[in-house]
């Protein structure tokens, strides 16, 4: 009997396979696509996104057909284009959804307690943390181009019959364009870190409003510096900051960043994230 | 085979596991007792890496098992039936270990299959009952066909049919020559499942050995003795060396002699009895006065 005992673990053992960084891609994806809700947001939410953006520049073509009549001593009205076919609305939406959804996926595995389950098969945290950082921030940046992009075209083709329509090619629109599909991303990163700091949803999802919404507006206002350039540097900021036509009517601050200080400062977000997921994660009891 | 040396876990003041040292060896069900509290989960969770000791070292056939890449080929452990998600259902969450570990798909059917939860597959584990998480649990244990498996507490919550049916799957495991450790805090489940025991209380060694010498050293048989004329029998009991313990004026558990020999004496005496009755004193009382000391939140204590 011992004879067979010793074969049969043995072969259990020598059948072990090289440990693959796409099985935990694979698992993670399953994992994913198996909790409907999560997914669910993330697609409505560019439903919805692309909808607010059609939906404003088809209602601007009345106006633009119907200018306001020009106000002495300031300059004719002139329709900012990428300013209306990328509205920050929009952005909000799948800011928050992109960031619920990577606070979910971390936190969610903290609260059903499915994460000792999962380092009890896959020990290599490291491996298990940059396959779903690199699940949630791929399918995130997939949302964030797809309503980027037809938000652009959709809105610019509508605005193209009244000639007041910009291509691709002109102006600041591909930054913008990019800048309007990589801070969906960024902010499911950014969730992911918060999960990871706080494994509690409400805190979890609380903070994340905090950060990307409200404390911008208490770091508004010209009169000092210094609480302008934390405001300046906060995520949204950056999108606003990239996504803003000089050629527009619309001025902004004396002491707005630069255009590359603000890809800087959007990189430095999604960086400093996922170092503070992995670093969390793998330093922790669970 | 799992080798713990020396093995602490400090929560602040809080002591959990305190230097623990035991070996829990292939081919036998090894039981892991302790009253709630005792350091029996954290300990657990060491041995699989989620917690980092603080002083000490665990390893699984000699290998620190947080080093591992994959683990589900080398331990398979049910820690917590509720260690799930509730939105998935089980077949999905079987098989994103499965193939986390590059186990075929095919595999979480057979699993699935064998701890009967075949039909309900489909179905999200959020409905599920207690007993049907913890088939879950052992279905997750087994997926990886691992020569070494741990469960904790795996018994709650199961029908007497289940208990049956996981108590011989232990015993199988085991006669396959594999590592099976099974925390409990109950001695009765442990009784008619293990073949070794690891006692702890409030984080320490108290037991380390086989469930007969267990049983030999701490079980001990006594005789219950009534009669209207006690006192007439007791002096010539303790003449003989037996232990008396009187209870009532007419009534005593004598030890250290068996009932026959009590019975002849009182008719040599001619002291009528009204009851002599042998008693084997059970494990479970056995394993609480052994860990009586080390109750970490006894009841009915006046605040």
């Amino acid at each position: 009997m011992s004879t067979m005992t010793l074969t049969r673990t043995e072969s259990a053992r020598s059948v072990d396979p090289a440990p693959r960084f796409t099985d935990l891609l694979a698992a993670e994806w399953i994992k994913l696509r198996s909790l409907r809700s999560t997914y669910w947001v993330l697609a409505l939410a560019s439903l919805v996104a692309i909808g607010i953006n059609l939906n404003a520049v088809h209602s601007d073509l009345t106006y633009i057909d119907h200018p306001p009549r020009p106000i002495p001593g300031l300059p004719p009205y002139r329709y900012d284009a990428l300013y209306h076919s990328l509205s920050s609305i929009a952005c909000y939406v799948m800011a928050i959804a992109a960031g619920s959804l990577g606070a979910i996926t971390v936190f969610g595995e903290y609260t059903s307690g499915m994460i000792r389950t999962t380092f009890a098969a896959v020990p290599d945290r490291r491996g298990v943390i940059a396959a779903k950082v690199l699940l949630i921030g791929g399918i995130t940046a997939l949302a964030g181009a797809v309503v980027s992009t037809v938000s652009f075209f959709a809105c610019n083709a509508m605005l193209a019959s009244r000639h007041v329509g910009l291509s691709i090619a002109q102006g600041v629109s591909l930054q913008a364009v990019i800048a309007y599909a990589a801070i969906v991303p960024v902010c499911a990163l950014i969730g992911m870190a918060l999960g990871a700091l706080l494994r509690h949803a409400t805190a979890s999802i609380v903070s994340l409003v905090m950060l990307l919404f409200i404390l911008p507006l208490m770091f508004g206002g010209d009169r000092y510096r210094w609480l302008h350039e934390i405001g300046a540097h906060l995520p949204m900021e950056t999108v606003n900051r990239l996504t803003y036509n000089p050629d527009s009517l619309t001025t902004i601050s004396k002491w707005a960043p630069s255009v590359l200080d603000s890809w800087i400062t959007m990189g430095v977000w999604a960086v400093v994230s996922v170092a503070v997921t992995a670093i969390v994660v793998r330093r922790r009891d669970v | 085979m799992i080798e713990i040396e020396r093995l602490t876990k400090r929560y602040g003041a809080t002591t959990a596991v305190d230097q623990l040292t035991f070996t829990v060896r292939p081919g036998t069900v090894t039981g892991f007792l302790g009253p709630n509290g005792a350091g029996k989960s954290t300990t657990l969770r060491m041995i699989l890496g989620l917690n980092t000791p603080t002083e000490g070292s665990v390893t699984v056939d000699g290998v620190p098992f947080a080093g591992r890449p994959r683990g589900l080929r080398h331990v398979g452990a049910l820690l917590d039936a509720g260690d799930v998600h509730g939105g998935r259902s089980a077949k999905a969450h079987l098989s994103a270990l499965a193939r986390s570990n590059r186990i075929p798909l095919g595999r979480v059917d057979e699993v699935l299959a064998e701890v009967g939860l075949g039909k309900a597959a489909g179905r999200r584990i959020g409905g599920y009952s207690l007993g049907m998480k913890q088939r879950l649990g052992i279905a997750g244990a087994l997926l990886g066909d691992p020569p070494v498996l741990l469960f904790d507490e795996p018994l709650n919550g199961l029908d007497p049919e289940g208990v049956l049916w996981v108590r011989g799957l232990f015993r199988r495991l085991a006669d396959e020559g594999r590592t099976v450790f099974v925390s409990s805090h109950m001695m009765a489940e442990m009784e008619h499942t293990a073949d070794r025991l690891v006692v702890i209380g409030r984080g320490r060694l108290i037991a380390d050995e086989s469930l007969a010498e267990f049983s030999a050293r701490n079980a001990r048989s006594s005789v219950a003795v009534r009669a209207p004329e006690l006192s007439l029998l007791v002096d010539a009991l303790r003449a003989e060396g037996a232990e008396v313990d009187l209870m009532e004026p007419q009534f005593a558990i004598v030890t250290g002699m068996a009932a026959e020999r009590i019975g002849e004496l009182a008719h040599r005496h001619k002291v009528v009895l009204h009851e002599l009755a042998s008693r084997t004193s059970s494990l479970e009382s056995a394993f609480m006065s052994l860990t009586a000391d080390s109750i970490e939140y006894p009841a009915g204590e006046a605040r």
